[in-house]
């Protein structure tokens, strides 16, 4: 199961204040299809500006990554520099 | 062929930079140095108002005059709708980024693009824009974050509402957006504290301040196809923001890089080519416009000033318990200000169990602010270092020790949700601590500061080819400007994969029809990124090389090996057949297959992030508040050098701005929200006799996911500055400024006031 951290903001909208949840998924599209059914609404929100942290590395387009079993994905704003 | 400690032939070598004769002979094309046959000038009339509602505008006499070919407004451009602001991919916010470049009902800020005109010549232009008549209402106007955030405040937007918080307000307000970041119970950590430091700090909004002012050629033709030459930090950028806000086909638009003189994440978006279009189209010419200095101050985007409050908590040996922030940044006209990532990046550098970062992105009456050199990081770095320093003040313990005690490394939760990678922030502290700089001794009045800051770096959309030329010669063409030495640092990746000598490889940046997207040059990305495509495209000619050793000697490619530049054969069982290099198969392509060549595309991911640490020493002239820098020595990771010199010039580059930052930059206004200091002798940048020459040090952590190691280097250096100038100004004065600029006036002010 990945261990998937959101933020307080994401948390306090959608998942009643938890920001870490386990889902069982191989791979980003599905990790986020499946936080789609246990908590409507957050799919849409995921998939627009956002960018992942896949165990540490940083992803801004990240539906094609694979999850490890033991992964930590953690959602957070994307990433513009200068 | 040289030698390398490193294991590689070309990695880590200080190569002739590409671009450098033309540059240093004045034969590089810049942005404005590019014509056409028949062209016309374009100007644009600007608002003198920071805050009015647009009764009217009568371009009828401009029109008349004689030589003026086509005038447009707003009303020329397509208006977007807030349900196709954001469309396509990677969108900016298209209807913000219209607003900005053409004042649509109000304007917003001094200097907002009101009208354009084209004509023959630059005084005739000139005249007709005076000719324009616009009637304004004019309207209160705010240009501080703090009065921008009161209840009472003018309202920029009737349109904004803050998001973030719950419930969504039914007013409209100039905050745009409050975002929280935050890891364990902060209140706990703070309970658990010996010592607790909590200071405000506030920030000016600074220009990015590129010597070249942005400057445009546009050409549309009667059939809707554009041709754009244009300096900018992502052609490919120009092409689709110009392409969304005229819509236009993407595939219509072709945009040609010039040399860029500079952009610091200020040319990562368009404020002259789509207006130079829209002129182009109307008057059936093709239109040059380039901004003059004051323009560049009042119409594009500065980055972010700030307002903060920063606590942390500590036991009596160092170990941080608590650190929380709250950042107000301003995001000028429209939403926007990089406070995120502010957030994101300002306790990174440290290992904290309880982190609370909250911040807010608030609209005032200025420029809309852009990118600048790691957006957001300096400015909470300014105030988090500041406030390390005030801790390693209460707790009695030496600075750079106290961050050596919090150091985040491998397997530190960040407060932003990740766990870092393989880091190499502690291996800068060390380099920082064994360097002959932090143990030079210091005289009366001066004073010596240290300072860290954590960047991200980024990756993205990247497309190159490299192509084996008849001679053995070597082109590696690619789509993102170089700015600051992808150039040279392409031709040795390349190099080293084909094993051939340098001076054989040439680089080109293509147009935007020469190679597939590419994201823009911003984010540290570049050798990252497109040197990780270039490498991909490299080692596949190395495989075709091989395979056309293998026709030639009539054996299994398996065979062939690919060494120092040449195909040989793999053992002995292979067969005895002497090299053949990279010259003699290329001589023979046509009867081996064909040209040689590899295209490639990927949008590539995983940067390794990079910290940086930095030591200052002052000199604080009692009578006139004057700081001067005496030493300043950068410490940086990253990852692995490909051009140390480039590399170097980065980390120079970024101190010398930062100190600017520190010292001296910022936009002053005048009361009816004015810019009062739009040219570079009032906006006062460093220049050489500022500053020592900046020492250098390469940490070399390689990030694992690049094939050579490489971490951006381009944002990281600008992070520290200004806490590092802060932190030894309160040593040599044992006084704490925690508002920038710290200016001689300001300096003086403090040290009269005994604060």
């Amino acid at each position: 199961m990945a261990d998937v951290v959101l933020s307080r903001d994401l948390a306090r909208r959608f998942t009643n204040g938890e920001t870490q949840i386990s889902v069982e998924a191989g791979t980003m599209r599905a990790l986020v299809r499946e936080l789609e059914t246990q908590f409507p609404g957050i799919g849409a929100v995921l998939g627009d500006g956002m960018a992942v942290a896949i165990d540490g590395q940083i992803f801004q387009d990240f539906f094609l990554e694979e999850v490890g079993p033991n992964s930590e994905v953690c959602f957070l704003p994307a990433i513009e520099g200068g | 062929m040289p030698g390398n400690a490193n294991g590689y032939k070309w990695i880590g070598t200080r190569t002739i930079r590409p671009d450098g004769v033309d540059k240093v002979t004045g034969r590089a094309t810049f942005g404005a140095d590019f014509s056409l046959p028949g062209m016309l000038v374009g100007r644009i009339l600007r608002s003198p108002h920071a805050h009015a509602r647009i009764l009217s505008i009568d371009t009828s006499k401009a029109e008349a005059l004689p030589g003026v070919k086509a005038v447009v407004t707003s009303a020329d451009f397509p208006e977007i709708p807030p349900s196709e602001a954001m469309k396509g991919s990677s969108p900016p916010n298209y209807r913000h980024l219209s607003q900005n470049l053409m004042a649509r009902e109000k304007v917003l800020y001094d200097g907002h693009a009101v009208a354009a005109v084209a004509a023959t010549s630059g005084t005739i232009a000139g005249e007709a824009l005076s000719l324009i008549d616009v009637k304004y209402e004019v309207l209160p106007h705010v240009t501080d974050v703090l009065e921008a955030m009161k209840p009472d405040a003018p309202v920029l937007h009737d349109d904004l509402f803050t998001g973030g918080v719950d419930p969504k307000p039914d007013k409209p307000s100039n905050v745009a957006k409050r975002v929280e970041f935050a890891i364990g119970d902060i209140e706990a950590g703070f309970a658990e504290a010996d010592v607790i430091v909590e200071q405000d700090y506030t920030t000016e909004g600074i220009h990015q301040g590129y010597i070249e002012p942005h400057a445009v050629v546009a050409n549309m033709g009667e059939d809707g196809q554009a041709t754009v030459w244009c300096s900018s930090q992502g052609h490919f950028m120009v092409r689709q923001y110009c392409a969304g806000l005229l819509n236009m086909n993407i595939g219509d638009i072709t945009v040609t890089p010039a040399e860029i003189g500079g952009g610091f994440g200020g040319k990562t978006t368009v404020y002259l080519e789509p207006v130079a279009l829209l002129l182009s189209r109307k008057s059936g010419r093709a239109i040059k416009m380039v901004m003059t200095r004051d323009e560049v101050f009042r119409g594009t985007g500065p980055t972010s000033g700030s307002a903060m409050t920063i606590k942390i908590g500590a036991k009596k040996d160092g170990k941080i318990t608590a650190a929380e922030a709250d950042l107000k940044f301003f995001a000028g006209a429209f939403p926007g200000a990089p406070v995120h990532l502010g957030c994101m990046c300002g306790f990174t550098p440290y290992d904290i169990e309880n982190v609370k970062a909250v911040g807010f992105d608030v609209v005032t009456n200025r420029p809309k602010a852009i990118s600048y050199r790691a957006p957001g990081a300096p400015i909470a770095a300014f105030a988090i270092e500041s406030a390390m320093d005030e801790l390693a003040n209460e707790l009695n313990i030496e600075p750079l020790a106290l961050r050596e005690i919090n150091a985040a490394r491998e397997g530190t939760r960040t407060a932003y949700g990740p766990t870092l990678g393989v880091v190499g922030f502690e291996e800068t502290l060390e380099a920082a601590k064994s360097h002959p700089h932090f143990s030079q001794p210091l005289g009366p009045d001066q004073g010596r500061g240290i300072a860290s800051g954590y960047w991200f770096n980024v990756g993205g959309e990247s497309s190159a080819s490299v192509s084996i030329n008849e001679d053995g010669s070597v082109t590696v063409t690619s789509g993102a400007p170089d700015i600051g030495g992808s150039r040279a640092s392409l031709v040795i990746m390349a190099a080293e994969v084909l094993g051939v000598d340098i001076d054989q490889v040439r680089a080109v940046i293509g147009d935007t029809n020469a190679t597939g997207f590419n994201r823009h040059t911003g984010g540290s990305r570049v050798t990252f990124a497109l040197g990780m495509v270039v490498v991909d495209a490299a080692e596949e000619c190395v495989q075709q090389l091989r395979e056309r050793a293998a026709k030639t000697w009539d054996i299994d490619v398996e065979a062939v090996v690919w060494e120092d530049g040449a195909a040989r054969p793999a053992g002995d069982n292979a067969g005895k057949f002497e090299p053949l290099t990279l010259g003699d198969i290329a001589a023979k392509t046509p009867m081996t297959g064909g040209p040689i060549s590899s295209k490639k595309s990927s949008n590539v991911q995983g940067p390794g992030p990079a910290f940086g640490t930095h030591i200052c020493d002052v000199e604080v002239d009692r009578e006139t508040g004057q700081v001067k820098i005496l030493r300043y020595t950068a410490i940086q990771d990253a990852g692995r050098a490909i051009h140390p010199g480039y590399v170097e010039g980065q980390m120079q580059g970024g101190v010398a701005q930062g100190i600017g930052w520190a010292l001296n930059e910022e936009y002053i206004y005048d009361e009816d929200g004015r810019l009062q200091n739009s040219g570079f002798l009032d906006y006062r940048i460093p220049v050489a006799s500022d500053l020592p020459m900046i020492d250098t040090v390469i940490v070399e952590v390689p990030n694992p996911t690049h094939p050579y190691g490489v971490r951006g280097v381009g944002e990281i250096p600008i992070i520290p500055p200004m806490a590092a100038v802060a932190n030894a100004i309160e040593d040599a004065v044992g006084m704490r400024l925690t508002d920038l600029p710290m200016s001689p006036p300001k300096v003086l002010a403090a040290l009269s006031n005994g604060e």
